[in-house]
């Protein structure tokens, strides 16, 4: 206790001499800088969450083939969610002029919980105020064009007479079922007991909706999930569509990455500013042992001073990057969603804990040389002081820095990738130092007297070089992967969701419709447009094995399990298409039946290569075995299945066809020529759901963006951590430099070119490493194409040479103003 | 060497401490002074005045009749490596060069065509013609101090300012030291000031000056 109180003592002692400030700003801006990442990336990650509700329009849906039972609207009320229910079926709307399928949709006031719907109406296109008024109804523009209605028409629908009243031009939940979605009639709820069309029997879909704080939603969905009955099923956000889960899982690596690159850069300021504390702290440790603190005292005596500050310098940056993090949300404007949540706990933990325990892992084996330090050390300096650290020594600081690391990614193989990154550049860096300096040392008779001081440093410095190279090396790539290698990988990314993907989805196609309309597209400049045939079928067996929902404890495989399957057949492989296990069958396969399956909802149902799957399909059952796995490109927004057939096996079942293709803007009166010449078919328009996903993957980018920016000031105090740890070394030499006679451009000469070498070293060996990595990132974890970029190089070893030169100038510059005594007389 | 009306005051937490107070001195060329006196008196604050390291609060120094604070950094240091050499107590040699380099370095911060030549022959001067590509940190104190030394005289200064060149040798080695200060004196003519606190070194100077309470007194 007494030691406790003296370190106590002691801190503040040192803090008042200068000590340690150095080694407290580094590790507050360190801690700052990561929590504020953290703050922000918790508030934004709930943001994507929420962003992604809008798809739903909920954060949770309740949806069931009956009223859904009463108990669970009640328990949602109780806990403080907001339940609206809506209804969803299919029906004639009919008008003097025609008649129309359409899909329509009841909705009550709260709809809908996450979004807003857009409506055209006298005034232009407007956000939405609440939902058509009773006796009222919207239509989409193209239930509008097909029973050529303008606002203020009227129609029929069952029993009820109803008043068109504005265009519907986006609902944020329509991507809800893509295929079964026919025009859009919405209307409000309290008018579906005048239209007499809820009978039993009738195809109706219930589904109501919730909204509410995310912890409540979690708690309410476990809760409710065990007591759902058959037909009823819970969806969340990150349960449907396979294209938006990929984008959330995405956007959420990328936001890791620039968090894991932060928390990289402080550990690398933090070993700098710990090693200049031991060398600062060899004397006063020698002293100490000199009257009499044994080696234990005095290790203890540093290490409670060392958890102070550890303490005291991480609250203070987690307050530094909760401010941060505001100061950020504010600039991000209307970038991100309009409000973030307000920021979780955990970062505030998570900032402590890294600052502690990065601290304490890097700084323990200094104090242990600390302590070693003789007694005999005030007398005689020529003893030496303690030994340098070896890699091997900062075990304990790696050790921490991967732990946290695997936290931080959330999942091993992006933590290890990023840690075979880092310890590459750590090799590469100390190898292309020593072989560099190693190359250099001789030329050191051959040049001026500047560069020679400067070459004479770097080989004299050949450890701490070397380690100057590794830390600036590490800040480069960090920067450089955050800026280029993510340009091109969000490029990359962004160009897999080409301009022109599918926009119109055709269904409904009758076997003796392909051929014409084949020929109508052809007509029509699409000849490229492939029809596939798609058969519904339900999954009765796995290997002889009856499945049904109670098999399955992931919820997607129970609804995979319980609803109807469109199943297809073909000879070829789509090109967007990719064989992970087995072989596809090709033209000329035998004739056996066999199943292809998609590998995610294999692993999501466990079926595994050379399994047999029994489907029914309008009452006849078909087995086969599965013969290939598929990676199947869901950005690609082809049409694509689940399972596929051989042709043999299927191809005598009722099917109906589909077909994407691309319209571009303008053209949708080719749309209303299809329809009248194929009254039958029902057109998708994916355009506004396509809009949806590619301005929340804008939103990501932008988001990372700003991460980014917090991640380069990260960076900027390793790089200045780096040239401040021999800053006064050099200001001491600069002043004997002014005594011998050196005029100030000679000395600020001398200064950069150890600094430019520095800098060129940092700088190649950054572009090596964020090449290599790059690569990595691009084929082993985004999987996305590799392209090499030139400028990755021109611009690491330029901003190498200039940040380093620009920071070491502005570091050292006060002893070009400063009479040479006073700097030997502060620092001697 | 003249110095003028010479003070320089430094702010401490409660008022000004004044640790020299309007003082003179003139030195004539050729002449050995030692300026001796109490710990903190000033000795190594008024050294590093008259060689231009420091500002003072007031006054001025002239050296072969140039203003030194009339001129700015770069001009001070370019009139010390033209005319004065500098031994420090703690050697501060440069620890990245060899001893070879550290006395070639002010030759080449003045440009001298043949810094290598004439750096080698003052080495030699010293005793420590063996050692050249030895670094600082493989030479002993004394040794350290010989290559200060070497540097010092190397641009054959008019001035040679040492500020305790011995305080961090033992006295056999000091001797020594002092000898070869005194030798080389002799042998360039150089003007000599030092600050000691060793008597029998001072004693060796042609003149003793005391610094007492901010000013000089012959001693």
């Amino acid at each position: 206790m007494n030691l406790l109180r003296l370190s106590w003592r002691m801190l503040l002692r040192e803090w008042r001499a200068g000590e340690l400030h150095a080694l407290s700003f580094a590790l507050l801006i360190a801690v700052g800088g990561v929590s504020a990442v953290g703050f922000f990336t918790d508030r934004v990650n709930q943001a994507l969450t929420t962003e992604a509700s809008q798809l739903l329009a909920a954060d949770l849906v309740l949806a069931a083939d009956h009223e859904v039972n009463q108990e669970l609207i009640t328990e949602a009320r109780r806990r403080g969610l907001t339940p609206v229910r809506i209804l969803t079926f299919p029906s004639m709307v009919v008008t003097a002029a025609g008649n129309q399928l359409a899909e329509i949709k009841a909705v009550a006031p709260g709809y809908p919980l996450r979004g807003k719907l857009r409506i055209q109406s006298g005034e232009g296109e407007q956000d939405a105020e609440g939902i058509p008024e009773p006796g009222k109804v919207w239509l989409d523009p193209r239930l509008l064009a097909q029973l050529n209605l303008a606002p203020g028409d009227s129609l029929s629908l069952g029993n009820a007479r109803l008043q068109v009243a504005a265009v519907l031009s986006f609902e944020p939940d329509r991507g809800g079922g893509m295929f079964s979605i026919a025009p859009r009639l919405m209307m409000n709820a309290q008018d579906l007991p005048a239209t007499a069309l809820i009978q039993p029997g009738s195809r109706i879909g219930y589904r109501t909706l919730l909204a509410g704080q995310p912890r409540e939603i979690a708690a309410y969905r476990a809760w409710a999930t065990p007591r759902l009955s058959r037909g009823e099923r819970i969806e969340g956000v990150s349960d449907g569509r396979p294209e938006i889960r990929s984008a959330l899982e995405r956007g959420g690596k990328f936001l890791n990455l620039a968090a894991l690159t932060s928390l990289i850069l402080a550990a690398v300021a933090i070993v700098l500013s710990a090693r200049r504390f031991l060398e600062r702290h060899l004397d006063g440790c020698a002293v100490m042992r000199c009257v009499g603190a044994s080696q234990a005292q005095v290790f203890r005596l540093y290490l409670y001073q060392f958890l102070w500050l550890g303490v005291l310098a991480s609250l203070a940056g987690c307050l530094l990057g909760y401010g941060a993090q505001w100061v950020l949300a504010r600039q991000l404007g209307g970038l991100v969603a309009a409000d973030l949540p307000a920021p979780s706990w955990v970062p505030l933990a998570y900032g402590l804990l890294t600052g502690v325990a990065t601290l304490l892992g890097f700084a323990l084996p200094f104090l242990q040389r600390l302590k070693r330090v003789p007694p005999l050390w005030v007398l005689r300096r020529e003893l030496g002081g303690p030994q340098r650290l070896g890699l091997a020594g900062f075990a304990a600081g790696i050790a921490v820095l991967l732990a946290l690391l695997l936290w931080q990614a959330g999942e091993i193989r992006l933590g290890l990738y990023i840690l075979a990154g880092l310890v590459s550049v750590v090799m590469v860096a100390l190898l292309l130092t020593h072989a560099l300096i190693r190359l250099l040392a001789p030329l050191r008779r051959g040049v001026g007297v500047t560069w020679r001081y400067g070459l004479a440093n770097l080989v004299r410095r050949r450890h701490a070089s070397a380690s100057q190279v590794m830390a600036l090396g590490l800040g480069l790539t960090a920067l450089l992967i955050l800026t280029l290698v993510r340009g091109d990988l969000l490029h990359s990314w962004q160009s897999t969701l080409p301009q022109h993907a599918p926009n119109r989805f055709v269904i409904n196609i009758q076997p003796d419709q392909v051929q014409p309309l084949q020929d109508f597209l052809g007509n029509h400049g699409m000849a490229s447009a492939a029809l596939f045939p798609m058969v519904r079928g339900r999954l009765l067996a796995i290997n002889d094995r009856t499945v049904s929902a109670a098999d399955f404890v992931d919820d997607r495989a129970k609804r995979l399990v319980e609803r109807e399957f469109n199943l297809s057949w073909a000879e070829q492989l789509q090109n967007d298409n990719q064989i992970v296990a087995g072989r596809w069958w090709g033209k000329n396969h035998d004739g056996s039946a066999q199943w292809s399956v998609e590998e995610g909802i294999a692993k999501n149902l466990g079926i595994r290569l050379g399994d047999k799957l029994t489907y029914q399909v309008a009452g006849q059952n078909f087995s086969a075995t599965v013969t290939s796995l598929r990676k199947v490109d869901w950005d690609s927004f082809h049409v694509n299945f689940f399972v596929i057939a051989t042709p043999a096996l299927l191809q005598d079942s009722p099917a109906s066809h589909i077909t994407a293709f691309y319209l571009p803007a303008g053209e949708e009166a080719l749309l209303n020529g299809m329809v009248k010449a194929f009254p039958n078919l029902t057109v998708i328009d994916v355009a506004a759901l396509m809009n949806q996903v590619r301005a929340m993957m804008e939103r990501i980018a932008a988001t990372v963006e700003f991460v980014f920016l917090f991640t380069l000031a990260a960076g900027l105090m390793a790089l200045y951590a780096a040239i401040s740890a021999t800053r006064e070394e050099r200001m001491v030499e600069a002043a004997i430099m002014r005594t011998l006679g050196a005029s100030g451009r000679q000395l600020l000469l001398s200064q950069l070119a150890e600094f430019i070498l520095i800098g060129l070293l940092a700088g190649t060996v950054a572009a090596l490493a964020a090449t290599g990595l790059g690569y990595v990132l691009a084929t082993q974890v985004f999987h996305l194409p590799y392209q090499f970029n030139p400028w990755l190089w021109v611009i690491s070893l330029a901003s190498g040479v200039l940040g380093v030169t620009l920071a070491g100038w502005l570091g050292t510059r006060g002893v070009l103003r400063q009479p040479p005594l006073q700097t030997l007389g502060r620092l001697c | 060497m003249q110095a003028s009306r010479l003070s320089r005051q430094v702010p401490v937490n409660d008022g000004v401490l004044t640790i020299l107070h309007h003082l003179d001195l003139e030195i004539a060329s050729g002449e050995s002074v030692a300026i001796i006196g109490a710990s903190g008196s000033g000795k190594s604050t008024l050294l590093g005045l008259l060689a231009g390291l420091d500002l003072p609060t007031s006054g001025e120094v002239r050296i072969n009749g140039e203003n030194l604070f009339a001129l700015d950094e770069d001009g001070r240091a370019a009139l010390r490596g033209r005319l004065v050499g500098f031994v420090f107590q703690s050697f501060q040699l440069l620890p990245a060069l060899t001893a070879l380099e550290n006395v070639m370095l002010p030759l080449e911060l003045a440009g001298a065509a043949s810094a290598r030549e004439m750096a080698l022959s003052v080495l030699q001067r010293v005793g420590l013609g063996e050692r050249l590509s030895h670094y600082p940190k493989h030479l002993s104190g004394g040794e350290q101090q010989r290559v200060a030394i070497a540097r010092a005289f190397a641009t054959q200064p008019k001035l040679l300012l040492a500020d305790e060149p011995t305080g961090n040798l033992d006295s056999a080695t000091g001797a020594r030291i002092i000898d070869l200060l005194f030798e080389l004196n002799r042998e360039q003519g150089t003007t000599l000031v030092l600050v000691t606190h060793d008597a029998e070194l001072a004693a060796r100077c042609g003149r003793r000056l005391r610094l007492v309470d901010g000013h000089l007194v012959e001693s």
